[in-house]
């Protein structure tokens, strides 16, 4: 029976199929991540219900930090749309926007990361840590698991910038990156809202 | 066959070398495996951790040669101290749930034979599939590490509730650096599970082969999809949870730990949490984990017990949808849990009425095996067996839901040895017999050798019986009000209690050698077993269609095609009495 399968090597990779697997997975991990958001949001309000609870004043450094993560996102899709158009391979010419507008991302998503740790810096500075009232220490929460969420999709980010400064790049992962990352940012103008609103 | 028509994402090459092919593999075959062993190591260490509860309980001077070792505070001589009670009953629980019921009727199983039953050469995404199977080996040994510090394991039970599991070391022993390492294991844990379910998510979404459409699909297949949906979502806020509770021991925060808390004498210096939080936030996952553990067992079950009955079952799509019921009903039951938990008396009732809801979907399932079971000729093997005995423990520890699920009676009826009676049978044993009916089942594919029958046979007798005379007498116990996590019975009425507490250790030291022949069993068949055939089963699904065991790439390069459902038994095929997935003969009743 087993003779029922010819081998056929080396088996068939489709750059088709593997883009489409990276953007499933980016689409499940998104609910992954708002369950997760759902979570800390609800444990908030529950928490709320404290006499001990003390607004706080956002830094106003995160405005800045919004607008940087929206920029990014911005140049991504910039970039998404530029290979999307073309048939594969891509040559120099055509790799030009989506290589600037890659680098620009990495940049803009490093300098959002930034931002978010002068805030933290400008809260303690305040003295308010993590521990010092309710309100800071979801402020940190929410913030920091977003960050960290940030920095994982600044790894991707990376590996994609050394792919296509290469010849010939493989892209398939760019989709499910870029979704990824609108999804982020996203993410982070839902809690600005609660942090403004809430904390 | 054009092999092009299916495109696979699977690119990585066949491994070559020790590490690659055994350590760290990127075959979900081989991760399937590791997944097993490692449930397999749990399970060992959590029954020895319930004998030696049993055994306190009824017998607590009882010198346990080398516990002292292990356990320097905790069991100075060598007998048990009433504090390291609770610190097994807490490791017992966390082993069993966690790296056991969830590891290998899930993550073993469905890493193994998800992909070949969709038709697939491997998971979407292989690293993460190996980082999965890593992350959860680090979150056992972390877990284990607490037996081996001077603390000990915590105390707080599986369920960890706030504030005796946020506060620290004053709160008793093991509740230092023992509860930090449940904490910091659980939440990696959670971490494993979340990479395991995206790819399981992932896999079955974009990796069918041509033809296997979503009806097409295997129950087995169905469990593992429903059960990855549900355990994305649960091990999504169980994750968060443990960093809420991470961050009140370890960074002074005050989630979970109320205002004016003196324990040990001195005032914690926290202010304004809620413990009722930390149950929220915990049971919104602990209650969907039930189904983590059992729909995989379903599923099993469901797939063993067609092939051995050699008949369709009345409806398999009905039973797909009523796992899909459960799973969606699965969210909104986590209140009973915490009926006397001091949460306002109302949500009880609303908590209430999805928990017996809940009843319908599982006896509409247990009524389709009953109805197609009638007038099967059904084959009985070993693997046939526990699947037998998973209905039989399924309804008996099912029933007593219902009385649980009313808020008047569970007031009774809480933290009694009746609720321990109750997920013991419906949950625990039933999940385990349905790992082990796929045990023998799939053997003869994962390994290439048979199992001994004989063997196979006397260990289910001995199991099914064993298991009734542990956890049926637990019901009587908590009805006459035996109160569970106690260590030693000091009531006046407890007395006439003992006599049937010595039983029930007897049943469960007996219960747990018998457990030796299935140990013996698996190793002597997987070396000297008689070799296995393709298909020793006469199966109609993938996974009998490649070689036992498949080679590295599950169809040798070749994309398989799909014809037909999955359980076509009963029906005049050119090899017997089924048609299996991948023959084009037409059958004609479709």
């Amino acid at each position: 029976m087993s003779a029922a399968y010819p081998p056929i090597n080396p088996p068939l990779p489709s750059s088709g199929a593997a883009s489409r697997s990276a953007k499933s997975g980016v689409w499940v991990a998104m609910f992954a991540i708002t369950m997760t958001f759902a979570a800390f949001t609800s444990a908030m309000f529950v928490r709320q219900g404290s006499a001990d609870w003390i607004h706080i004043a956002a830094p106003p450094i995160l405005f800045a930090n919004t607008v940087l993560l929206l920029l990014s996102s911005f140049t991504l899709e910039f970039a998404r749309r530029a290979v999307r158009a073309k048939t594969q391979p891509l040559s120099a010419a055509e790799l030009r926007t989506p290589r600037i507008a890659v680098s620009f991302t990495l940049l803009l998503g490093l300098a959002f990361i930034a931002g978010q740790y002068l805030a933290w810096r400008q809260l303690a500075a305040q003295g308010f840590f993590l521990a010092s009232n309710p309100n800071s220490s979801f402020f940190y929460v929410f913030t920091g698991v977003h960050a960290l969420h940030v920095l994982g999709g600044l790894a991707a980010l990376v590996l994609l910038s050394f792919r296509i400064f290469q010849r010939n790049p493989r892209l398939a992962a760019l989709p499910g990156v870029s979704l990824y990352w609108h999804f982020m940012c996203a993410l982070w103008l839902y809690l600005l809202f609660i942090i403004c609103t809430r904390l | 066959m054009d092999p092009a028509l299916q495109p696979q994402t699977h690119v990585h090459a066949p491994p070559q070398g020790f590490i690659r092919k055994y350590v760290f593999s990127l075959d979900h075959k081989m991760i399937g495996k590791q997944y097993y062993g490692l449930a397999l190591v749990s399970v060992f260490i959590g029954m020895i951790l319930s004998w030696l509860m049993r055994l306190h309980l009824v017998w607590p001077n009882t010198k346990i040669p080398g516990l002292e070792a292990i356990a320097k505070t905790g069991a100075p001589g060598g007998v048990v101290t009433p504090e390291f009670y609770l610190s097994l009953l807490t490791m017992h629980g966390t082993l069993m749930v966690f790296f056991v019921l969830t590891n290998a009727p899930f993550a073993g199983f469905g890493n193994y034979f998800l992909p070949i039953q969709i038709g697939a050469e491997d998971m979407a995404f292989p690293r993460f599939n190996m980082m999965s199977f890593w992350v959860t080996f680090i979150a056992f040994v972390a877990l284990i590490a607490a037996f081996f510090i001077p603390d000990g394991p915590p105390i707080s039970g599986w369920t960890a509730y706030a504030p005796l599991s946020a506060i620290g070391k004053d709160a008793g022993p093991g509740l230092g650096w023992g509860q930090n390492l449940w904490a910091i294991s659980i939440a990696i844990f959670c971490v494993g599970q979340l990479l395991g379910s995206l790819n399981f998510i992932a896999t079955t979404l974009d990796l069918r082969a041509k033809g296997m459409t979503f009806m097409r699909m295997p129950i087995s297949t169905w469990a593992w999809f429903l059960t990855s949906c549900i355990g994305l979502l649960a091990f999504a806020v169980l994750l968060p949870a443990c960093l809420l509770l991470i961050l009140d021991r370890m960074a002074g925060t005050s989630f979970f730990i109320p205002s004016g808390l003196v324990v040990s004498d001195r005032l914690q210096n926290h202010a304004g949490g809620s413990p009722l939080l930390w149950q929220h936030l915990f049971w919104f996952f602990g209650h969907p984990e039930v189904y983590i553990a059992i729909l995989p067992a379903i599923g099993i079950v469901s797939h063993v017990l067609i092939t051995s009955m050699r008949k369709p079952l009345l409806s398999a799509k009905v039973i797909i949808y009523s796992m899909m019921s459960i799973g969606f009903l699965s969210w909104m039951v986590w209140g009973h849990h915490m009926f006397v938990s001091g949460m306002n008396p109302m949500s009880s009732l609303l908590f209430s009425f999805p928990t017996l809801t809940i009843t319908i979907p599982a006896t509409i399932i247990t009524l389709i095996w009953l109805g197609s079971l009638y007038g099967a000729n059904i084959q009985i093997n070993s693997a046939s067996l526990f699947a037998l005995g998973f209905i039989s423990m399924f309804v008996s520890g099912g029933v007593s839901g219902f009385f649980l699920a009313q808020p008047s009676i569970d007031i009774y009826l809480h933290a009694t040895y009746f609720v321990v009676g109750h997920f013991h049978m419906v949950m625990g044993v039933a999940a385990i017999f349905g790992i082990l009916s796929g045990t023998y089942f799939w053997f003869p594919k994962m390994t290439g050798r048979m199992m001994n029958e004989t063997l196979g046979q006397l260990h289910f007798w001995l199991t099914f019986v064993g298991t009734y005379c542990i956890f049926m007498p637990f019901h009587y116990l908590g009805l006459v009000g035996n109160v569970r996590r106690y260590s030693s019975f000091v009531d006046d009425f407890m007395p006439a209690l003992m006599p049937l507490h010595k039983f029930i250790t007897i049943a469960a030291l007996l219960t747990g050698a018998a457990q030796l022949i299935f140990l013996y069993n698996l190793i002597y068949s997987r070396f000297r077993g008689k070799p296995a055939p393709e298909n020793p089963w006469n199966g109609t699904s993938l996974e009998w269609s490649v070689p036992s065991p498949p080679p590295w790439n599950n169809f040798g390069g070749a994309h398989p095609v799909v014809y037909h459902d999955p359980y076509q038994y009963g029906v005049k095929g050119q090899s017997g009495d089924y048609v299996m997935q991948t023959s084009p003969e037409k059958i004609p009743s479709e």
